[in-house]
């Protein structure tokens, strides 16, 4: 089948859905490629990039190809262009655009929603939101560095001290923890609040320090993403937010709810509350924006001095990398749609991972999908941890104390033993207790490849059993005798067989250069 | 010749064989380990043959012709064995000669009780104990030997209480061994029934203990039964005064015991109870085989070989399913054919991977590769995230990815290869079926996974035909 990858048509629009890189791969899975002319440039991929990829460059005849990979969603130009029986993948926000879904599903296509892969392990590789929601953190704080007039990182210099800038990120989703460990690495003292506590660990592995509110809320909803909260949080919520204002240098927002526009977190007095010279980056803007005179898309600097950027593009404006994971979520996609790596595709809409991306099918909308349980939800209350009721606890068998008791014990049986017995006895009793000390050490540094010859070896050894035999043979009671005999057979098997057997098997270990 | 000289002789070789063990722990030193064993061993038999035959009370030409008799039909039929032995029959080979230790060890015991001491309760007690350690080595090796060669189901025999019923048979030993103590000298029939008791008793005490270990566990109980049999020379000893018995029945048992320690560690077990026998059997509570854990994805042999031949860095981690297949000289031959193109090739072997410690290192060896690129897990597991591919052949419960992660399974806390870090793995098997914990094994279903179904030597010859 052909892939056709488009030029992005969107105005500011930088990314392209398939790098040289992703093109090699798309080619070993079987496809035939098609770019449009053009497509990288943004990217800084030139066109030869993708003929020495393998990848055919052409013009918008890219749109008749089998498959076609996108980053956005079409415009309706394009979506004209669609025919029956096309498989479009890019980005669609179904639930926010149902119309765009309607105009897909009058085409005839199939149209999978790289915005829409269910959240489980096993879907990650193939999920843009969170490749996207990665880069756009960093360069929401690169973005922020660069409108904040002072340091990130606090030095004491010959022209004074600098303190380190405040940053708050609110939402710790992939975005959220990406700003936060860019920030940190910059040298900011950085808080984070969310509103599911069981991030908190995430937040303080990446170096920021987690904010608490003292209300308990119903915690995560099983899709594994954020969802809207109580009203009782909310206010906490609301009082910890206005505090930290006042606090902090920089603001990043993150809180998105998956098809719904995005929460108000920063009211307008709480940006009039900031230091003139403090700088909001607004990540969820395209969605109506977190904070208060947000305009999507645009800097904003309100009376105070505070900067609220509404950027919508961050991922787009690091064009390379952006294009790179994208074209990799969308390589990995079709190597799951691609089973037999024939170049076929093979929509299985039993695998919840494509049952869930599938927004049109040939004409047949079928978005919403049904519900996914996440298999690794952070899950919370009553069913946090399973106990194993069948495995019974039970405390370590030897604590300190009892061991000490059964060595005293153990020492004092054997010393009244020793009173009774023969000098003798006792005699033979230390060289084995000398032996056995021995045995333990001699083969403490034993190499793990020669544990079968060692095994072997011993095995000879304990055949030395025969001794206990060759003195009983020929003397006395034919029984005796008879027994004995046939003790001397069975352990010169042993010792004959062992030592020859472990002979063999050290003739084979050879060093590389003994053996070339 | 002087006792004394004998006496002299048996320090000799005791000395011997602690070079030979200690040889016998680095490869520099191992060939000339064996040789140190081979001179104790001689040294040890010549004089006793002597002690034994010459002079007053010795048992003369009789003897002399006996031992010698005895003696060549052992080393025939050794010698024999050793040299048409397959390297993946090594395991059985092994428990097979520890079940002769026992039975040497049983009937030394035996022909003891009919000799005078002048310390009779001692002596007592010192046969008992020497039938038991015996039978139990003899009936335990019998039941490996014959699990290990799959004549029997390597499946654990679970009666109910078995515990209990060890811990009633040692408890009737005890007991018994005081009867025959304090039992008179004169009373033959009595004497002679409690030891025939004894001696049934051990051996079917032998025989629950390994039956009732399942055929993963093989290569603890093997090492655990290398150790019996020491212990078994060691009793001989102490009841015939023999201190080149005690020497070296203390040595090997204690050595044993170790490696056997070492194995358990590897393992996550506990070494009570594997000496207690059917260790690991209480946790396997049916691992609970509804869990949904996705699809599978397979590859095909070109398939392999194409992710073989992108690869920089190949780590290959075999399982007993290698030595099933005989699969040895076919992936010794694809390690070669990787090497030539400049792909660094390593083995990653689990301390338990086979039926026998070590038991993948000597089919490896057998097989010609090189001994230095055969790394132990703790060596390779910290570079299995920056390996291209791994190849798992015949492994399962080895490379479980729910050892680590999932704290309810059967094998948590068990240490594995992390081979699921690596960019790539493929996994040869023959089926779907589970490894011999019975845990199904997540790392099949994982991202980064694909499957080679078939037999393993088969589907390596394909891969090197691809390649």
């Amino acid at each position: 089948m052909r892939i056709g990858v488009p030029r992005e048509s969107r105005s500011g629009e930088t990314r392209v859905a398939a790098t040289p890189a992703t093109v090699g791969k798309l080619l070993g899975l079987g496809y035939t490629v098609f770019v449009e002319e053009g497509a990288g440039r943004a990217a800084s991929f030139d066109d030869d990039a993708y003929r020495d990829a393998g990848a055919d460059v052409i013009d918008d005849a890219v749109w008749n190809a089998d498959v076609v990979l996108k980053v956005t969603s079409p415009t309706d130009a394009e979506v004209a262009r669609l025919r029956s029986g096309q498989i479009l993948a890019c980005l669609l926000a179904p639930a926010l655009s149902p119309e765009l879904v309607e105009k897909l599903a009058k085409r005839g296509v199939t149209a999978l929603a790289m915005d829409a892969v269910p959240r489980i392990s096993r879907a990650q590789s193939l999920d843009v939101l969170s490749s996207m929601a990665n880069i756009g953190g960093y360069r929401a704080v690169v973005e922020a560095a660069h409108e904040f007039g002072s340091f990130f990182t606090g030095q004491v210099t010959a022209a004074g001290k600098v303190p380190p800038a405040k940053v708050l990120v609110v939402g710790a989703g992939v975005a959220g923890l990406a700003a936060i460990g860019t920030a940190s690495s910059l040298g900011a003292v950085v808080r984070a609040f969310d509103a599911r506590p069981e991030v908190a660990e995430q937040v303080e592995s990446m170096g920021a320090q987690f904010l608490r509110v003292d209300v308990e809320d119903e915690g995560p909803s099983a899709d594994g993403y954020a969802k809207e909260t109580s009203a009782d949080f909310d206010a906490a919520a609301a009082a910890l937010y206005a505090e930290q204002a006042k606090d902090v240098d920089i603001v990043v927002t993150t809180a998105l709810i998956p098809g719904r526009p995005a929460p108000r977190l920063l009211t307008e007095e709480m940006v009039a509350s900031m230091k003139p010279g403090s700088v909001v980056v607004d990540m969820a803007a395209a969605n109506g924006g977190n904070v208060a005179g947000t305009v999507a898309g645009e800097k904003v600097v309100t009376e105070n001095g505070v900067t609220i950027l509404g950027y919508t593009d961050l991922p787009g404006r690091l064009p390379t990398q952006s294009s790179q994971l994208f074209g990799t979520n969308l390589v990995n996609l079709m190597t799951l749609l691609t089973p037999e790596k024939d170049g076929e595709v093979v929509l299985d809409l039993e695998d919840t991972v494509q049952r869930g991306m599938t927004v049109v099918r040939e004409g047949e909308v079928l978005w919403p999908p049904p519900p996914v349980q996440v298999s690794a939800a952070p899950a919370l209350g009553t069913d946090v941890v399973t106990v194993d009721t069948n495995k019974k606890e039970r405390g370590p068998l030897l604590t300190p104390q009892r061991r000490l008791g059964l060595a005293v014990a153990a020492g004092a049986l054997f010393l009244l033993v020793s009173a009774f017995a023969p000098a003798e006895f006792l005699g033979h009793f230390m060289v084995f207790m000398l032996s056995v000390v021995v045995g333990f050490y001699v083969i403490g540094n034993v190499h793990h490849a020669l544990h079968t010859p060692l095994m072997s070896v011993t095995n000879a050894i304990s055949g030395i059993i025969v001794v206990g035999a060759l003195l009983q043979v020929g003397r006395g009671n034919v029984w005796v005798s008879v027994l004995a005999f046939v003790g001397i057979l069975v352990a010169s098997i042993n010792v004959f067989g062992g030592f020859r057997v472990t002979a063999r098997m050290l003739e084979m270990f050879k060093r590389e250069e003994v053996a070339r | 010749m002087s006792a004394t000289l004998a006496q002299g002789a048996y320090i000799v070789a005791g000395l011997l064989f602690i070079l030979a063990l200690a040889g016998l722990s680095r490869h520099e030193s191992a060939r000339a380990g064996v040789r140190f064993g081979v001179a104790g061993m001689a040294v040890a038999l010549v004089f006793t043959v002597f002690l034994a035959t010459a002079g007053e009370g010795g048992s003369g030409w009789l003897g002399l012709l006996l031992i010698v008799v005895a003696m060549a039909a052992g080393a025939v039929i050794g010698l024999d064995r050793a040299r048409k032995v397959e390297m993946t029959g090594m395991p059985e080979l092994i428990a097979m000669l520890h079940s002769f230790v026992g039975l040497a060890a049983v009937l030394v015991g035996w022909n003891s009780s009919y000799e005078e001491s002048p310390y009779p309760a001692i002596h007592d007690v010192e046969v008992f104990v020497g039938v038991f350690i015996g039978a139990v080595t003899f009936t335990g090796s019998i039941v490996a030997f014959l699990k290990l060669s799959a004549r029997i189901a390597s499946k654990p025999l679970t009666l109910p209480f078995r515990n209990q019923l060890n811990l009633a048979a040692i408890a009737v030993f005890v007991v018994l061994t005081v009867v025959y103590v304090v039992l008179p000298e004169e009373s033959v029939f009595g004497r002679h029934l409690l030891l025939g008791v004894v001696t049934v008793l051990a051996l079917a005490l032998g025989w629950h203990l390994v039956a009732s270990i399942g055929g993963g566990d093989m290569p603890v109980v093997v090492s655990m039964l290398n150790s019996y049999s020491g212990w078994a020379a060691a009793a001989a000893g102490f009841l015939l005064g023999n201190d080149l018995l005690i020497i070296t029945g203390a040595l090997v048992g204690s050595s044993g015991a170790y490696l056997s320690y070492i194995m358990c560690r590897a393992m996550n077990r506990s070494f009570v109870s594997v000496i207690a026998g059917g260790f690991g059997v209480e946790s396997g509570t049916a691992a609970s085989g509804d869990e949904d854990y996705g699809e599978h994805r397979e590859v095909g042999a070109e398939g392999a070989a194409a992710l073989l031949s992108g690869a920089k860095s190949v780590v290959i981690t075999p399982g007993y399913g290698m030595a099933v297949a005989q699969a040895q000289y076919p992936v010794a031959s694809l390690t070669k054919a990787l090497r030539d193109k400049g792909v660094d090739v390593r083995f990653g072997i689990h301390p338990v991977a086979g039926r026998l410690p070590g038991h993948m290192n000597v089919l490896l060896a057998e097989a010609k590769v090189p001994y230095d690129i055969v790394l132990e897990m703790d060596e390779i597991n910290d570079d299995l995230a920056d390996t291209d591919v791994v190849l798992v052949i015949g492994a399962n419960d080895t490379v479980n990815p729910a050892a680590a992660e999932d704290p309810n399974s059967p094998i948590a806390g068990m240490p594995v290869l992390r081979v699921w870090e690596a960019a790539d793995v493929v996994v040869f098997k023959r089926s779907m079926a589970t490894g011999y914990a019975g845990v199904q094994n997540p790392l099949f279903f994982r991202e980064n996974t694909q499957m080679l179904f078939g037999d393993a030597k088969e589907r390596v010859e394909d891969i090197l035909r691809a390649l």
